[in-house]
């Protein structure tokens, strides 16, 4: 039916917002990461 | 506070006599309105029936965009001259700066919609089917609720990047339950359908909840700036 | 610290598996709606989670005002950010789920209009956090989030009023719930609960740590200059 693909669509659309944003997180926090290391020294 | 009247009386008279001297920016703001109303009537042209029904939204959403207009220079004069500085210093209340501001701008755009008013009824062919009375409290109401959030953000905007836009970009969200009044008290009462009575209430309630919020924070975000 | 986080974030996410199997597969099939209603358990508890972030961040900024406590601000911040995504989520899933329901994107519903302003409310709050001279931002954005919450029950009455005058159609389950689809609801609520809840504490550590290299760096510079 055509209205499964709205489901589908809304719970994807809602991890791959989800991930987007939890990469950039995860991204920065690791840099920063790298960053206070390279200061600690 | 006879001097917190007159501090705000001082600062509001010599704005008035600085825009006066030199009327180009009132001038160009008027013209500005005017281009408002023509472009308007241009994109949305439909006749006497269906115009009553928009009405109210357009006139709003053109007064909201010269009042913008208007917002932005708030605190040019000020900017430009090191005022906040020395008022930050003095033993003034920062409150008679913020109102004098707040009734300077109320003034201006005011004067603004009593050019477009006029203008919009002409060329929509509009007349109060309701009690047109009731326009003039929604006018001085909605007028109030723009100009004193709008005054309050154009300070906080002053120590951001690209000030003229983040002036419209905090007004706006937060106006939406102002505009909503507006907009439907102004179509209730040319469309005759109904009592405007509820959105005047939620004007006035809103005019009281952020003239209260802004009066006790305006201290808090000159000393920011 | 960080051994607490990482098994909690293992435990959410598991949670979430859980919470998503019971939408998917145990809640009943709606009658009137078919399958498509499944969007709901994703939906309202994104809203669920959203407002209560916003909250928070409500509370941290007051504290904020009050104390001028720096933690309090880096928490807001996380608080905001992390609500607007579930904001957007909301909005996001929200027409999805109307277009073949209602056979409309959007509506003046009560709740979807309620978190498209404070979506821009929030939005444009994160604007001013990122256009704004880094040592006021603190105390300017705090004002904002007052204003944006004494803003809310206003615009609640005026689309409420709105709709008695305009009548539109209710988006989001109206009406009585199975018990089996209670249960995969409050499920559903709790999991994305805790989720949020994950996400802003992950993203207030961020903040505090960018703040630390921040502070690390303008001391490195200083050190620099007086050599």
């Amino acid at each position: 039916m055509n209205a499964i693909k709205f489901l589908w669509a809304a719970y994807i659309a809602t991890w791959l917002i989800h991930g987007l944003y939890i990469g950039s997180v995860a991204r920065r926090y690791s840099r920063l990461r790298q960053r206070m290391k390279e200061l600690r020294k | 506070m006879s001097s917190l009247r007159s501090i705000t009386l001082a600062t509001l008279t010599k704005d008035i006599r600085l825009e006066w001297r030199s009327r180009d920016a009132i001038n160009s703001m008027l013209f500005f309105s005017l281009l408002v109303v023509v472009i308007f009537s241009f994109s949305f042209d439909p006749n006497a029936e269906e115009s009553r029904e928009i009405a109210g939204g357009l006139i709003w959403v053109a007064f909201l965009f010269a009042a913008v207009v208007a917002l932005n220079q708030t605190w040019a004069r000020e900017l430009r001259n090191q005022v906040l500085d020395a008022y930050r210093a003095s033993p003034a209340p920062a409150n008679a700066l913020f109102v004098a501001k707040a009734l300077g701008n109320f003034i201006l755009v005011t004067l603004l919609e009593a050019v477009m008013a006029p203008l919009f009824m002409i060329f929509y062919n509009l007349r109060a089917l309701g009690p047109a009375w009731q326009l003039i409290p929604v006018a001085i109401l909605g007028t109030w609720a723009l100009v004193v959030n709008g005054t309050f953000f154009a300070a906080m905007s002053l120590r951001t990047r690209s000030r003229e836009i983040m002036l419209p970009l905090l007004l706006f969200p937060i106006s939406i339950p102002a505009v909503q009044s507006m907009v439907e008290a102004t179509r209730i009462i040319l469309a005759g359908d109904g009592s405007a009575r509820f959105w005047i209430v939620l004007l006035l309630t809103y005019d009281v909840v952020f003239t209260t919020a802004c009066l006790a924070l305006f201290e808090t975000i000159l000393q920011a700036e | 610290m960080k051994r607490a986080f990482s098994i909690l974030a293992v435990l959410t996410a598991l949670l979430l598996i859980y919470s998503t199997y019971q939408a998917l597969v145990v809640a009943p099939t709606e009658r009137t709606m078919g399958d498509v209603q499944r969007i709901f358990y994703y939906h309202v508890p994104s809203a669920w989670t959203a407002f209560c972030l916003f909250f928070v961040n409500l509370i941290a900024s007051l504290i904020y005002l009050a104390r001028k406590n720096l933690k309090a601000d880096a928490l807001a911040v996380a608080a905001a950010e992390v609500g607007v995504v579930f904001c957007t989520i909301v909005l996001i899933t929200g027409p999805i789920w109307a277009r073949p329901v209602w056979g409309i994107w959007w509506t003046w519903d009560l709740r979807l209009t309620l978190t498209l302003v404070l979506w821009l409310i929030y939005v444009s709050y994160l604007v001013l956090r990122r256009f704004s001279d880094s040592s006021q931002t603190p105390k300017l954005a705090a004002v904002l989030a007052v204003f944006g919450a004494l803003d809310v029950p206003l615009v609640y009455f005026s689309i409420w009023f709105f709709r008695t005058q305009h009548p539109q159609p209710v988006i989001g389950g109206g009406g009585s719930l199975d018990p089996r689809m209670l249960h995969a609801f409050l499920i559903n609520l709790f999991a994305f609960s805790c989720f949020g809840a994950m996400v802003c504490w992950w993203r207030y550590r961020l903040e505090l740590l960018h703040r630390e290299v921040e502070e690390m760096e303008s001391l490195e510079s200083l050190r620099g200059v007086t050599q």
